[in-house]
């Protein structure tokens, strides 16, 4: 068609898809893909985007927010956002230690590349499993717990705190340290030895290359990585729903129970408008995490 | 001045070396022990630790028909999910490539989009879909793999943009076409056989991710492996801790031999593992 009706053309007949004529019909290859992501992935997010501004009868109305204020569900935020900051802050700091000790290594060695992959695996670690793993641990029929107990020390004098946020808290660090260990490692490489070495040679003691040099070049990536993790706390689910099945203490838990009709009403309205706050949240500290880390670039390659 | 420079660097040597024993010591040990004690709570014979060893929760894995239907859900919604991937993907991002270059930046913005969109969230979305397919369409536990194709993306996007980008697509399409290969030809016999190790990658993920997911089952009301561990965990806890041991372990299988198959063109790449940590199954 196209060789036929235009000379010019004609040079290119060994490969026709590059012809200038028949482009416009390409887009057709993109449709099956398009057409997918539309279903099942944008039309869930514009479900819950319309969704939270509709009542039970369909009409348009605010108030699905105005339940955000429910005691339960405040209380579930508050929870939520303590819980993730904690794990974040901690989880950023333990693993950012790990992450130093493996970058002062070779960096070629095998310890690195198993930290590195154990990381990895690790990481994507959670859910129903990782919570049995910490109940078999420090549960209260758990090995650590016995084998303690034995000795003459009990943990859970005070109740079973394993149960409760506390526990969750604990829990979640196993996933948030080698999560920081993965997105932290780049930003310790970067660090140069020259940099140390100048920082001696003017004098400068360990202290001041801590506080001048090289903390403040790594703290951007430290803040942002913290960020990082604390939107993974945050989005979290299936670890808080498989240790704490009493009293929905997280909001995503809220989520589950505004949408089963198990507990109480089924509340779809209510169910969109807890998306909603927690996508805000998530989307805020991915963004921040985003443009810290491109600052940090800028210095560590 | 020189000697004293030298002292100074070794013993800050040696105070750094004692620093990372500790650190790398103290994180073993925080890793490794819930995993030994989860073994160890599955072969556990009487109800105190050391009072013996036990197969029992072990063979008792069979005797539980939820169990046994869990276990081979999980296993085809793994593979319709991983089939279903490559089938949408590859020759989208290839088109892409060759045709519309100027979409790479929107197909891959769309396919990353699920790492930013938490699990619970897409869920409430899913919810009346999965309501209303119930009554018209079919209410398979199957039916799963539709939502599990948009979790994995963000992953196999990047392991497939990998491999696509470590071979000269264009030059090969063109060589292939100007003998007379069809497109059918075109992908089959030429571009897959080229990626194959990116394709791996992207399947061993997709499976991996599928066999732990529990967020978008539980909510929606259907039971694959990892709802129906947490059910079993509050009536037999040893069994139920034995499948996730033997889950656990068939997942390290598949990561282990994800790293295999990834070192031989160096990858996958660190974005992808960095990725992979921030998705998965919380």
């Amino acid at each position: 068609m196209t060789a036929a009706g235009n000379p010019a053309v004609s040079t290119t007949a060994g490969r026709p898809f590059v012809g200038g004529r028949r482009l416009p019909l390409g887009w057709v290859g993109a449709v099956p893909f398009f057409a997918y992501v539309a279903v099942f992935l944008l039309l869930p997010t514009g479900i819950i985007a319309v969704g939270a501004f509709l009542a039970e009868d369909g009409s348009a109305t605010l108030s699905n927010f105005s339940s955000l204020s429910q005691s339960n569900i405040v209380k579930a935020s508050v929870n939520t956002v303590f819980l993730s900051a904690v794990t974040a802050v901690v989880g950023a700091s333990l693993g950012a230690l790990v992450a130093y000790a493996v970058a002062t290594g070779n960096p070629d060695g095998i310890l690195r590349r198993l930290v590195v992959s154990a990381s990895g695996v690790l990481a994507q670690f959670g859910g129903v499993t990782l919570a049995f793993a910490f109940l078999a641990t420090i549960g209260p029929a758990g090995l650590v717990y016995l084998f303690v107990k034995q000795h003459g020390v009990d943990f859970y004098a005070n109740g079973y705190w394993i149960y409760d946020l506390r526990g969750l808290q604990l829990v979640y660090l196993y996933f948030q340290i080698p999560l920081m260990v993965l997105v932290f490692l780049p930003a310790v490489d970067g660090i140069k030895p020259q940099w140390r070495e100048a920082a001696e040679s003017l004098g400068g003691s360990t202290w001041h290359y801590w506080r001048y040099v090289a903390g403040p070049l790594l703290f951007p990536a430290f803040i942002g990585c913290t960020l990082l993790l604390f939107a993974n706390a945050f989005s979290a689910y299936a670890t808080a729903n498989a240790l704490i099945n009493q009293g929905a203490p997280v909001l995503s838990q809220q989520i589950n129970n505004a949408l089963s009709s198990e507990v109480g009403l089924h509340k779809p309205g209510l169910a969109n408008a807890i998306a909603i706050e927690m996508i805000v949240i998530v989307v805020l500290a991915t963004v921040l995490y985003s443009l810290l880390q491109r600052r940090s670039s800028r210095w560590l390659q | 001045m020189a000697a004293v420079t030298a002292s100074f660097q070794r013993s800050r040597r040696a105070r750094l070396q004692a620093f990372r024993y500790v650190v790398l010591i103290a994180a073993a040990i925080f890793f490794l022990v819930p995993l030994l004690a989860m073994f160890e709570f599955s072969t556990r014979k009487g109800l105190n630790v050391g009072s013996g060893f036990t197969l029992t929760y072990w063979r008792q894995i069979f005797d539980y028909p939820d169990l046994v239907a869990a276990i081979t859900a999980s296993l085809q919604l793994a593979a319709i999910t991983s089939i279903g991937m490559l089938v949408l993907l590859v020759p989208t991002m290839v088109w892409v490539r060759l045709r519309l270059p100027r979409l790479t930046r929107i197909v891959e913005f769309i396919c990353l989009l699920p790492l930013t969109i938490p699990a619970i969230v897409l869920v409430v979305g899913f919810f009346p879909m999965y309501q209303w397919m119930g009554i018209n369409f079919s209410d398979s536990i199957l039916t799963l793999s539709f939502a599990y194709v948009v979790l994995v993306l963000p992953y196999c996007y990047r392991a497939l943009d990998a491999g696509l980008g470590a071979i000269d697509v264009k030059t090969l399409t063109e060589a292939a076409r100007s003998l007379g290969a069809s497109w059918f030809t075109v992908m089959w016999r030429v571009i897959v056989p080229n990626i194959s190790s990116a394709i791996l990658n992207a399947a061993l993920l997709s499976v991996a991710l599928v066999l732990g997911e529990y967020t978008i089952a539980q909510n929606l009301l259907y039971n694959n492996l990892q709802v129906e561990i947490a059910q079993l965990g509050r009536a037999n806890a040893g069994v139920s801790i034995a499948v996730a041991v033997a889950s656990l372990l068939f997942a390290f299988i598949l990561l282990v031999v994800l790293a295999f198959v990834g070192r031989r063109r160096r990858q996958p790449s660190e974005t992808l593992v960095q990725d992979f940590a921030r998705g998965g199954r919380k």
